[in-house]
């Protein structure tokens, strides 16, 4: 039986790393990995280098909160922009503590995507050479993409609206 | 620009350097920019840019939205070729509810997406003229710009924040004063744009002064995420529209442009010749116009005809719930990517069963890319990171969301 181009992926990803696979899944044709948040950044360096995957391009990086499962997490979006394949990382973190090794090692691009998801999840990325508030005011003490910040609530009236009219 | 002279207390090293405020208002950034500037001279030592003056939180404004009122959130990121976010973001809700787009709408989306980029490129190269001292590419060219809005006007009412189509495809069919006006702009445009390349391609005090400038090769390119023109004038054949065709882009015969040095030439030349291929895709799309509905059948997203509204329970029904915002979405998880004006414009969106998305994250070409400023500037002249902002087309609403 041929071997799908995913199968070979996860294959190789498995030689190594067999113990920090948690899920493989495809999600609407994406191929989606769970992995444990322990080595990711030696894992990504690992698809960077290896002759076979060679994902060399950093798509996009995000994290999302799951307020239910106390846990935020981090999406990594690999490219190969020679054989046209994608993959998709995730990696969970526990809400308290969400502390994850830095990707600016491997992909210079990382850097503002990071400050970006510590700027709005407080993701604390260990390593990163430059870890600032990106968007946001540097005096903000909330990490306001977290869903436990709601957007005003539109129908609130103790605040006048005299001057500028809500 | 305010200048500011170093205290006593820095080294005799330091002193040497003076630090300049580029911004936040600056009339040769094109939007709101800061950049802290440590110069010898006319030379820049490093730089340090701070975003966000224009961070409007869509990314959590999306969260307590409904789909279809989302949609009037993408076009103000990048608002030099709004329909093209427009379109992305339906294209994306559409991927994941899982309906089937009429091939007659895919061809009009084609035709606006790519006036789109033709408006987009256009102001880029424009302002790229300006800065090097050229103004009168860029009156000729705005002017061309403005019979574009005049489409738009013509198909959806607004110009720039253009709102443009539903979920599903269009909310009329182009009026034949639509065509008129495209048509027109077919005939005009392609003059004016050879016009101005007579002004700026072979001019040689232009040529001095874009080539060698901020330039940047294919693997920091690539290694800093780059995508889009930035990326494909470093020597990288990457096009979202040829690697994941979407809404029938496989059906069109166009070629991707290529620089090599990755500098602002490279940028200004790959701009000029995708305007070429935009224009060439719009003929094509025209030519093979299927026929057909303007819209997909989606009665839970599409608004019903008006008069419907009035005469059937049904219609009724799905009219006050879309108004309303109280359609549920099936769970899902989808990334959808679409060829912005400024490279691989991302959707990635979580439902998970609400009215309202779950997460949604936009993949900003221009937040990704613009990191790579300091890097490309250093060492160059004050008057050539100017030109490099401009050339890299850095939008400020795509960059702060």
């Amino acid at each position: 039986m041929e071997v799908t181009e995913q199968e070979r992926l996860v294959a190789i990803l498995k030689e190594r790393y067999d113990d920090q696979v948690e899920k493989v899944e495809t999600i609407q044709e994406f191929l989606t990995i769970t992995l444990k948040k322990e080595n990711i950044a030696d894992i990504i360096q690992y698809l960077y280098h290896h002759p076979e995957t060679k994902f060399q391009f950093l798509t996009t990086l995000f994290a999302v909160h799951y307020p239910d499962l106390n846990q935020i997490a981090i999406v990594y979006q690999l490219h190969n922009l020679v054989s046209n394949q994608r993959l998709r990382l995730k990696v969970y973190l526990p809400i308290e503590n969400p502390t994850i090794k830095t990707l600016t090692t491997v992909f210079a691009g990382a850097n503002w995507m990071e400050r970006e998801t510590y700027d709005f999840f407080g993701v604390n990325f260990e390593g990163h050479p430059d870890l600032r508030r990106i968007l946001n005011v540097e005096d903000m003490i909330i990490f306001p993409l977290r869903k436990e910040y709601p957007l005003e609530d539109q129908t609130r009236e103790d605040k006048s609206d005299k001057m500028f009219g809500r | 620009m305010a200048e500011q002279t170093v205290t006593d207390q820095t080294s005799l090293e330091e002193k040497r350097y003076v630090t300049l405020n580029l911004g936040p208002t600056h009339p040769a950034t094109h939007g709101i920019f800061q950049n802290v500037l440590k110069m010898d001279g006319e030379i820049i030592i490093s730089s340090e840019p701070t975003i966000g003056y224009i961070h409007r939180a869509f990314e959590k404004l999306a969260e307590r939205r409904p789909y279809n009122q989302i949609t009037p959130i993408t076009d103000r990121m990048n608002y030099c070729s709004a329909p093209i976010n427009n379109i992305g973001w339906h294209m994306t809700v559409e991927k994941l509810l899982g309906v089937e787009i009429p091939k007659r709408v895919q061809y009009l989306r084609v035709i606006i997406m790519e006036l789109a980029r033709i408006t987009d490129h256009l102001v880029c190269n424009a302002v790229i003229g300006v800065d090097t001292g050229a103004l009168t590419g860029f009156v000729y060219l705005f002017q061309q710009r403005e019979l574009v809005y005049e489409i738009y006007e013509e198909i959806c009412g607004a110009r720039l924040t253009t709102n443009v189509g539903r979920i599903g495809g269009f909310e009329r069919d182009f009026s034949q004063k639509a065509w008129d006006k495209i048509n027109k702009f077919l005939e005009e445009f392609p003059k004016v744009l050879k016009e101005f390349e007579n002004l700026l391609n072979r001019n040689r005090i232009f040529m001095d002064r874009t080539i060698g400038a901020g330039g940047i090769n294919a693997e920091r390119a690539l290694n800093y995420s780059f995508t889009g023109p930035n990326l494909r004038a470093a020597g990288v054949d990457y096009d979202v529209r040829v690697a994941k065709p979407y809404s029938s882009y496989e059906d069109f015969d166009f070629i991707i442009p290529v620089g090599t040095n990755g500098d602002v030439y490279d940028r200004f030349m790959v701009r000029q010749e995708e305007m070429w291929q935009s224009l060439s895709i719009i003929r094509q799309a025209i030519k093979n116009l299927p026929e057909g509905p303007y819209h997909a059948e989606v009665p839970e997203f599409y608004l019903p005809p008006k008069e419907e509204v009035y005469n059937n329970m049904e219609a009724l029904i799905y009219h006050f719930k879309i108004v309303m915002g109280e359609t549920d979405v099936p769970k899902g998880e989808v990334y959808h990517c679409v060829e912005g004006g400024n490279g691989e414009l991302g959707f990635y969106l979580i439902s998970d069963g609400g009215r309202t998305p779950f997460r949604l994250h936009f993949r900003r070409p221009c937040f990704i890319y613009y990191q790579a400023y300091p890097e490309i500037i250093k060492g160059s002249m004050l008057s050539d990171a100017i030109l490099t902002m401009s050339s890299m087309n850095v939008i400020a609403g795509e960059l702060d969301a």
